[in-house]
């Protein structure tokens, strides 16, 4: 994060803004992800309108950046009226795609309305692999089709590489294939579990040895130890995380959660406004009392300073103030030094 | 002295925190904060105000400054911003800035 973002970031905490709110418009898919979190969930999305009252009272809250994301979000017929909307309302916005259904005229929308960068999800550079994942035969080429046309029409794109078992060595070809495009690349080397807290998608984690290569690739991580320098001292560090301070997640049905990530619902903007869930909901000030040295656990591991534990995850995993052991063995690969949790 | 006209470029995001604007251009993700005053033309920058009024109006009005000096920091204030490609600076009324 650069010092003026950072500058920015404190002060939207101090004023208790949610300055990045990701909002998925749709839990529809056309593929069919061997990994997916979501869950299968009947139920009516928020209409247009409802979108669009929740956009103007974002805005109204200083929202900033807006992600807008799924399932798949291009299966929303309604999505450039909900995109020039946000756009009306000067929000910053980055989509997220798995690119199979983004054609020329998609692409020359989301041009003319200025999304600052479409992220697209890639799995392998293999398409035999990517398809197998996706369950999606041809959804390789039609995604790799759909990065050549948005970079043409120069809308920038991040590739979002989910690594997994399947292809777990593939990172530095998905790299390469991504500087190939002319797009930016982002590694996502965890598997999380499913929103309903189905653990069952972990066994596609990569192995230990994968994860200890990662995070010590000069290029990606670096390697990083106890004894690492610290960033100045900041009211962000006394956190565990920014979610619920100044992040928050919707989702399609209204439901406001701290992060995509952190299935602890806050309420429902369909029932209230948003601002009065964001300023007022029980569970969401409990969340946002905890601080860094209220983790009974974490906050005496020597690990700390390179641990990105997830709330979230920890949530899921049963405490939320305790550690949450993917978290354990990401830190254990990073250093090789054996967090407590793991020596139980 | 000839008209001049501002508009914010249709790629800016923008959003006020207390007495600043941030702005970040979709282009490039380069973040700006303006300052107080700044954040006031930034605001009036509809594309059809001409900046004379806007300084006259909203600057002079608030501040303990004469017309000629901050109309002269309010030019090179916005050729700054237009030359960051976050702002569109004419001398005729603009259509198409994000006031659309």
């Amino acid at each position: 994060m650069s010092r003026l973002l950072g500058e920015v970031h404190e002060k939207a905490l101090r004023l208790g803004i949610p300055w990045n709110v990701h909002l998925d418009l749709t839990w529809r898919c056309n593929l069919r992800c061997v990994h997916c979190y979501l869950v299968q969930r009947e139920g009516p999305e928020l209409k247009l309108e409802e979108v669009s009252r929740v956009l103007e009272e974002l805005a109204a809250c200083g929202t900033l950046f807006l992600c807008l994301s799924g399932g798949e979000v291009m299966l929303r017929e309604d999505l450039f009226d909900i995109m020039e909307r946000a756009r009306r309302l000067n929000f910053y916005i980055t989509v997220k795609t798995n690119g199979t259904m983004l054609e020329a005229e998609a692409v020359r929308r989301l041009a003319e309305l200025n999304v600052a960068r479409v992220d697209v999800s890639l799995y392998s550079h293999q398409p035999e692999i990517h398809d197998a994942v996706t369950q999606a035969p041809g959804s390789f080429a039609r995604t790799m089709a759909a990065v050549r046309e948005l970079t043409s029409r120069g809308v920038k794109v991040q590739i979002s590489h989910v690594l997994m078992r399947q292809a777990a060595a593939s990172y530095t070809e998905v790299r390469r294939l991504a500087a190939e495009l002319g797009a930016t690349y982002k590694l996502d080397a965890t598997i999380t579990p499913r929103l309903d807290g189905n653990a069952g998608v972990l066994r596609l984690n990569v192995p230990d040895a994968i994860w200890r290569e990662i995070y010590n690739d000069p290029e990606l991580v670096g390697p990083l130890m106890p004894d690492s320098p610290r960033s100045a001292p900041s009211a962000l560090a006394e956190l565990p995380c920014s979610a619920g301070h100044t992040a928050c997640y919707i989702s399609p049905f209204g439901d406001v959660y701290p992060c995509v990530q952190f299935p602890l619902r806050l309420g429902n903007v369909r029932e209230q406004s948003f601002e009065k869930i964001w300023r007022e909901s029980p569970a969401l000030l409990r969340w946002r009392a905890v601080r860094n040295a209220d983790l009974v656990v974490c906050r005496t591991c020597e690990l700390h300073n390179v641990c990105s534990r997830c709330p979230g995850l920890a949530y899921m995993e049963g405490d939320l103030l305790g550690p949450s052991r993917l978290d354990c063995e990401k830190a254990y690969a990073r250093t090789g030094l054996r967090p407590a949790p793991l020596a139980e | 002295m000839d008209p001049v006209y501002i508009a914010r470029h249709p790629a800016a995001a923008w959003r006020r925190l207390e007495d600043e604007v941030i702005v970040i251009s979709a282009s490039d993700s380069s973040l700006f904060t303006l300052n107080e005053v700044a954040a006031e033309i930034w605001e009036c920058a509809d594309g059809r105000t001409p900046l004379a009024e806007i300084v006259a109006q909203h600057i002079v009005t608030r501040y303990d400054v004469g017309f000629d000096e901050a109309y002269s920091d309010a030019r090179e204030l916005v050729e700054q911003l237009a030359g960051k490609g976050i702002l569109i600076v004419s001398g005729e009324p603009i259509t198409g800035g994000d006031g659309r």
